[in-house]
């Protein structure tokens, strides 16, 4: 399926490439076999490694994030379920843009005003964003996990004298986790995505550096082109990577 | 403070689910050793009383007491009433990401604070006792609907507990395999434990069964032994159920 996509991106590009009047594509912007192009390639890949440690870091906050806001969230008692259902809304409602700019911006504004003169550089900015803005679908995440586990299972652990901590420990979490590693997963590839945002505050990561190509370049067209296949093949290894773990995990928990 | 011989006694208790009176001004008293039989149409509330039996459900009125323990809202959810009683349930409820003897094991090794070595012996010899001995390695989700059924009745009588309720145990599974759990329980039945089936396996309940207890609308409607409850019910509520589930 995924591999399809890619094939007829690539497809599309060579037959567009061939078939339109000539001016329309200039490929020489990223030639390898010339100095210009092989140089810009390699400031174009460079990105790489600033987009994957942004949407790594941005993932591994989410999911703790995530874990905090959605344990209260269960409770029995409305007053603790409260907050962490204020956050989820809250958060959802925001578009991750404004949050970026408020982040960034906003932030030491607040900061600073409180005496604290922490500086907010674009990575940090970038990372604490994104975080903070999945931060509500992963506690969604956990929170649908957990309660998808029958009453039945609660109750066997129950009549077998297991506390609360012990079911949860036990028998709930092991079986929500299965559940729940898919989808978080999942969501890996909406950071990885939206972590292009990241470039309008300045980080130097894939769309940045394709920006910075295209003014000095003026060609558009072919290296926002190089951008897009460069995140089509990023979420295609990831979500070959969400497969195998889906696999795996789904080997022993039918019924 | 009870008798000694009582396991369990129910004194005017009710219980509401929202506006629906399921249970109303049951009164019932279990020996020890006894073995009930509980019949009655659906939504009659035969599970809910056996639920109310280990607290997995709370009354809202009245008292039970369980070997001479109350069981209130005080009790925590997971108490010694829960440990004493062992429960089977229709759906079984075997933790699927465990094996068999890991689903065995749980509850003696973490609520008893038992040894794996020890847990595991304990383990064997109920599943000898249910005549799965060799599926302790698999998944539930290898074993057919019988075989999972004796699992999780060896893991109940895996915590030694004095009563068991089973709660429909045999309404989840093909006809065909009916017959291999219902003849562990009967086997079960020879014993001293203390049992409350709910059930609709008639001829289970003339096999093992001490007393019947017919439920409707909430209420214990008939008791009785076997012999009078099967051969001249008293009430027509009775009589037409048994009628209804007998002409087949």
């Amino acid at each position: 399926m995924k591999n399809k996509a890619f094939i007829i991106v690539a497809l599309f590009l060579v037959v567009g490439g061939c078939s339109s009047p000539p001016g329309t594509w200039g490929w020489y912007v990223i030639d390898p076999s010339t100095q210009n192009g092989w140089n810009n390639i390699r400031f174009l890949l460079s990105g790489f490694s600033a987009t994957i440690k942004l949407s790594v870091l941005a993932a591994l906050l989410s999911i703790l994030i995530g874990l905090v806001v959605a344990l209260p969230g269960m409770s029995l008692s409305r007053w603790v379920r409260l907050p962490s259902r204020i956050y989820v809304e809250f958060i959802r409602a925001i578009p991750l843009l404004p949050m970026l700019f408020w982040v960034f911006y906003g932030l030491p504004v607040i900061l600073k005003s409180l005496g604290l003169n922490i500086p907010i550089d674009p990575f940090w900015g970038a990372a604490i964003t994104l975080a903070i803005s999945d931060s509500a679908f992963t506690a969604e995440i956990y929170r649908g996990g957990i309660q998808s586990i029958e009453k039945g299972q609660t109750e066997a652990a129950r009549t077998v004298g297991l506390n609360y901590l012990q079911t949860m420990l036990y028998v709930i979490l092991p079986q929500a986790l299965r559940r729940i590693l898919p989808p978080l997963a999942n969501q890996f590839i909406y950071i990885v995505k939206m972590s292009a945002f990241a470039s309008v505050i300045g980080m130097q990561e894939l769309t940045r550096r394709a920006n910075e190509v295209v003014v000095s370049e003026y060609r558009p067209l072919e290296v926002y082109s190089l951008l897009i296949l460069e995140y089509l093949v990023l979420v295609l290894i990831i979500s070959s990577g969400v497969r195998w773990l889906e696999r795996k995990m789904g080997s022993d928990q039918r019924r | 403070m009870a008798n000694a011989n009582l396991a369990v006694e129910f004194k005017k208790v009710n219980k509401w689910f929202d506006d629906f009176h399921v249970l109303k001004d049951i009164d019932l008293k279990i020996s020890t050793g006894e073995k009930i039989v509980i019949c009655g149409p659906s939504g009659s509330g035969k599970s809910t009383l056996v639920r109310c039996v280990n607290n997995l459900e709370r009354h809202n009125s009245g008292t039970i007491v369980v070997h001479g323990k109350e069981v209130n809202n005080k009790l925590s959810r997971v108490s010694e009433i829960s440990s004493e009683v062992g429960m089977v349930f229709q759906q079984f409820n075997l933790f699927p990401h465990l094996t068999v003897k890991e689903n065995l094991i749980l509850g003696p090794m973490k609520a008893r604070g038992l040894s794996k070595k020890k847990a595991e012996e304990r383990a064997m010899k109920l599943l000898e006792r249910v005549k799965i001995p060799e599926q302790v390695n698999k998944y539930p989700h290898q074993l057919s609907g019988g075989q999972q059924q004796r699992v999780a009745i060896a893991r109940s009588l895996c915590m030694e507990p004095k009563i068991m309720l089973f709660d429909e145990p045999t309404s989840a599974l093909d006809p065909e395999m009916i017959a291999e759990v219902l003849d562990v329980i009967i086997d079960l039945a020879q014993e001293g434990i203390t049992m409350v089936v709910v059930t609709h396996e008639m001829g289970f309940a003339k096999k093992a069964a001490d007393r019947m207890i017919f439920m409707d609308e909430g209420r214990i409607v008939e008791t009785g032994t076997p012999d009078n409850f099967f051969n001249n019910p008293e009430t027509e509520r009775c009589k037409l159920f048994l009628e209804q589930i007998l002409q087949h």
